[in-house]
């Protein structure tokens, strides 16, 4: 038999090997083009009007996004109120009682098929039931849709969390005389505490970025808000706005926006990532 | 949440009925998109999706698969986790930020650089024709790939680390080379997980709004060229549904909202059954 | 105390020089040449060393046991013969490893043929997710281009080697985990074989295998030898002592002793290994 070449093998290897350095690079060097992008983009616009003052209308000078950004954290907010106690009931269910329960499965699928919904099929169910048959926008569907996206990823890393305390400590609290739901509530929750937060923090940071589910749900206002049942200002959906425009004044803003949603979701994600390994090491 | 879904599934029926009734199956085959003789076809938004999400596709995956290689096995562990932790953030940028990203910065750099080049090697294609100014198919398809780039590879390389040990020096045992051990023991033996991982991707890519929103341009037209605008279920809806007035306009908006619900949910439940028979260990595989 | 740990017992008549050239015979009667051999020895896992000064003669077409406590070094030094080592970050060994005479640890050495001739065999059977066949084909589609038929004939002859191709002939499409765990582990010396390797390695080959199965593969071990040079670490010291030619004891990171195998059980020359053999410890 023809014997193949050494000299080929360790060739196409190497190559592969190189390539593979290369595709690593190019994901961090792709990751510093963009934030170096909205940093330098953003900054400029980040100045004191910037977080007090309301939009400047079409083609004006000054101006800022502050009646975004209190949208922002308001239906943020109100989104973590509504989200966070189902989607983590839902966990609890799942990991405390879903071994035995036959709904548990249906309900992690139907949770996994949410995860993959598209953002924007949230924003445009929300519409259809609390913005149509009222026929306007408010902050209180913008929440809702910002809820339904959050739910699926807080029910499953709650769960994951829950379902990695040992069961000893379970048996050990049962063991004590007491009941069920104290053991959970009490034990196990205090227990995976730390990794329940993160989840939760997470969860939120990765929701205050998206955009899509408000198009059409909270709007977009150059008001301050006066209620929560009007449409609201908010960053995401400006920064869709005034970049889509041809005025420099906004597009420059858009940019600021962009700066404040990046960096805070970003240290978000750094902040849980060392705060979790620490943790960890500690153990 | 079984009602939630359900709901959602109704809900979109619901107010799509307008559109379903007046234009029929003929909706996911029309191209003609305009909204002032009120005439709508679905076929102009699946092409753009599935065109970009192909792109997307090939190329976010070799890309993953390699440099989730890169992870396991070649990476100095310090290097590693530093890489990691950079495709992790990647994954964590918001996706309309990736959109002003995309609009602002990477598509001059496409039009000045990838879509000359293209046009100046491969122009005979019909692919690479037309005008180049930055957006279009091509551009978002690449973007596209951008995004969901790190979740491929974090899955990947999971994936990669569950093979044993005991296996892969089996392998190298025998005289193989690193990317002979790759391809035929390690991704055969995570191979399910690694497919799983691509419906992953591509689920992502499906649904993904405001990335695509920003460079695709908005046009109804199909056209061959990867530099030609286009739209895609998402870019429709975002770009159209706030200023649709017309009731049928903004039911035929819900009813491609519709389609890609479905389209999604049949990816993400394909998915899941799959990654459950994985689990379930068929002895081969995770 | 520190000399007589590490002296190494040779067989060699008298008056021969105590260094031997890989081609001199080492024993009256009978032509045994030494097939590997280690020379000061040492293996570092980063900054701990693990072996110290190993000597060492693997004599050809014999099988050597190496034997010893947990954690004492056998695996490690076994895995120096074929550089799996180099795969993780600062493993390191240094001396010399002569096969035939080359030092294997030079770094002009061609690892993928290195690794063609001195085949390894684990303690947990690794076929691989493919069919039987194709496990048995992996290293020959690596090292040649082999033709549909010579394929097929080879992978014949390697499963027939290893005392598989009666019960897998009907199978060979049939994937490789789903055998029974003696019939993977013969699958993986069917797969080593078939490269037509000279030396075999066996990290503990029959430790997670069924008594049955281990009679089996320990037939086969005995069979093999006429072919290939066999080296197997086991810590099952009866395994050792019916299966192998020629033994080494090592304990923490040295080898106490080494000799043929009859002499060291009987009249062992170090109280260590004495003990250890009477299982006094281990």
């Amino acid at each position: 038999m023809k014997a193949t070449s050494h000299v080929g093998r360790m060739g196409l290897d190497v190559t592969i090997k190189v390539l593979a350095g290369l595709f690593a690079a190019l994901a961090l060097v792709l990751l510093g083009w963009i934030l170096a992008t909205v940093v330098t983009r953003g900054a400029t616009a980040l100045n004191w009007s910037f977080f007090t003052e309301l939009p400047p209308g079409p083609g004006q000078a000054g101006g800022g996004l502050g009646n975004a950004i209190l949208g922002t954290l308001v239906i943020t907010a109100l989104a973590t109120l509504i989200g966070v106690p189902i989607g983590m009931a839902t966990g609890i269910y799942l990991a405390e009682f879903g071994a035995h329960s036959r709904i548990a499965a249906p309900v992690r699928f139907v949770l996994n098929a949410l995860v993959g919904a598209p953002s924007i099929i949230v924003g445009v169910f929300v519409y259809t039931l609390m913005v149509e048959p009222f026929q306007h926008f408010s902050a209180y569907a913008g929440a809702v849709a910002l809820a339904i996206l959050m739910l699926p990823v807080v029910a499953r890393t709650s769960e994951d969390m829950l379902s990695l305390v040992p069961n000893t400590l379970r048996e050990s609290a049962l063991a004590l005389g007491a009941p069920r739901w104290r053991v959970t509530l009490g034990v196990v929750f205090r227990a995976a505490k730390a990794g329940l937060i993160t989840g939760v923090i997470l969860a939120v940071a990765r929701v205050s970025g998206e955009t899509a589910p408000l198009l059409f749900t909270a709007m977009n206002s150059s008001y301050w808000m006066s209620s929560l049942a009007e449409p609201t200002a908010n960053l995401t959906v400006t920064i869709f706005n005034f970049a889509m425009s041809p005025y420099e004044n906004w597009q420059r803003m858009a940019w600021g926006a962009s700066l404040l949603i990046t960096a805070f979701v970003l240290l978000v994600m750094l902040t849980t990532r060392f705060a979790l390994r620490a943790q960890e090491r500690q153990r | 949440m079984l009602i939630l879904i359900v709901a959602i599934f109704v809900e979109l029926v619901v107010s799509s009925r307008l559109s379903i009734g007046r234009f029929g199956w003929s909706f996911l085959t029309t191209a003609t998109w305009n909204p002032v003789t009120e005439v709508f076809g679905a076929a102009s938004s699946i092409y753009g999706t599935l065109v970009s999400t192909t792109i997307a596709m090939l190329l976010a995956v070799p890309v993953g698969l390699i440099t989730a290689l890169f992870l396991v096995e070649l990476a100095p562990p310090a290097i590693a986790r530093f890489v990691g932790t950079g495709v992790e953030l990647l994954a964590a940028v918001p996706s309309i930020i990736y959109g002003m990203w995309g609009l602002f910065v990477f598509a001059p750099w496409m039009a000045g650089y990838i879509q000359p080049g293209l046009q100046s090697t491969l122009g005979f294609l019909p692919l690479f024709q037309g005008r180049m100014n930055g957006q279009g198919m091509l551009t978002a398809g690449v973007i596209l790939a951008i995004m969901i780039l790190p979740f491929i590879t974090a899955v990947t390389r999971d994936v990669f680390a569950m093979v044993p040990a005991a296996v892969k020096e089996s392998a190298y045992g025998m005289g193989a080379t690193t990317w002979e051990v790759t391809r035929r023991v390690t991704i055969r033996y995570g191979f399910r997980g690694i497919i799983g991982a691509a419906l992953l991707g591509l689920g992502r890519a499906i649904g993904e709004t405001m990335a695509v929103t920003f460079v695709i341009g908005n046009s109804h037209r199909i056209r061959p060229s990867l530099f030609e605008a286009g739209n895609t279920i998402t870019s429709a809806l975002a770009n159209e549904f706030a200023e649709a007035s017309e009731a049928i306009h903004l039911s035929a908006l819900i009813e491609l909202g519709l389609i890609l619900f479905l389209i999604t949910f049949v990816i993400q439940s394909f998915a899941q059954v799959w990654l459950k028979r994985v689990s379930r260990g068929m002895g081969v595989g995770l | 105390m520190k000399q007589a740990l590490t002296r190494h017992v040779q067989i060699q008549p008298p008056g021969l020089r105590k260094e031997t050239s890989p081609q001199a015979p080492l024993h009256q009667g009978s032509a045994l040449t030494v097939k590997i051999s280690a020379r000061n020895l040492n293996f570092f896992y980063g900054r701990h060393q693990a072996l110290f000064d190993n000597n060492l003669d693997i004599l050809a077409n014999q099988v050597t046991a190496v034997i010893g406590p947990s954690g004492c070094g056998k695996s490690t030094h076994l895995r120096v013969y074929n550089r799996i080592y180099e795969l993780y970050r600062g493993h390191r060994a240094t001396g010399q490893v002569l096969l035939d005479g080359k030092d294997i640890l030079d770094p002009g050495q061609d690892l993928i043929e290195l690794r063609r001739r001195v085949g390894m065999i684990f303690q947990k059977p690794t076929p691989f997710p493919m069919s039987v066949f194709e496990n048995v084909a992996y290293g020959l589609r690596l090292h040649y281009r082999p033709s549909r038929e010579e394929l097929a004939d080879r992978v014949e002859t390697a499963l027939r080697g290893a005392a598989l191709w009666d019960e897998v002939k009907d199978k060979l499409d049939h994937p490789g985990p789903a055998l029974s765990g003696g019939q993977q582990q013969r699958l993986c010396i069917a797969r080593a074989i078939a490269v037509n390797p000279d030396v075999l390695l066996m990290d503990e080959p029959t430790s997670a295998i069924d008594p049955v199965a281990t009679a089996k593969i320990e037939d086969l071990i005995e069979e093999l030898k006429q072919r290939y040079t066999i080296v197997i670490v086991t810590h099952n010291m009866q395994q050792a002592a019916r299966i192998s030619d020629f033994t080494a004891f090592f304990y923490e990171g040295r080898i106490v002793e080494s000799g043929p195998t009859k002499q060291i059980f009987t009249r062992p020359a170090q109280k260590r290994t004495e003990d250890y053999i009477t299982g006094r410890f281990g």
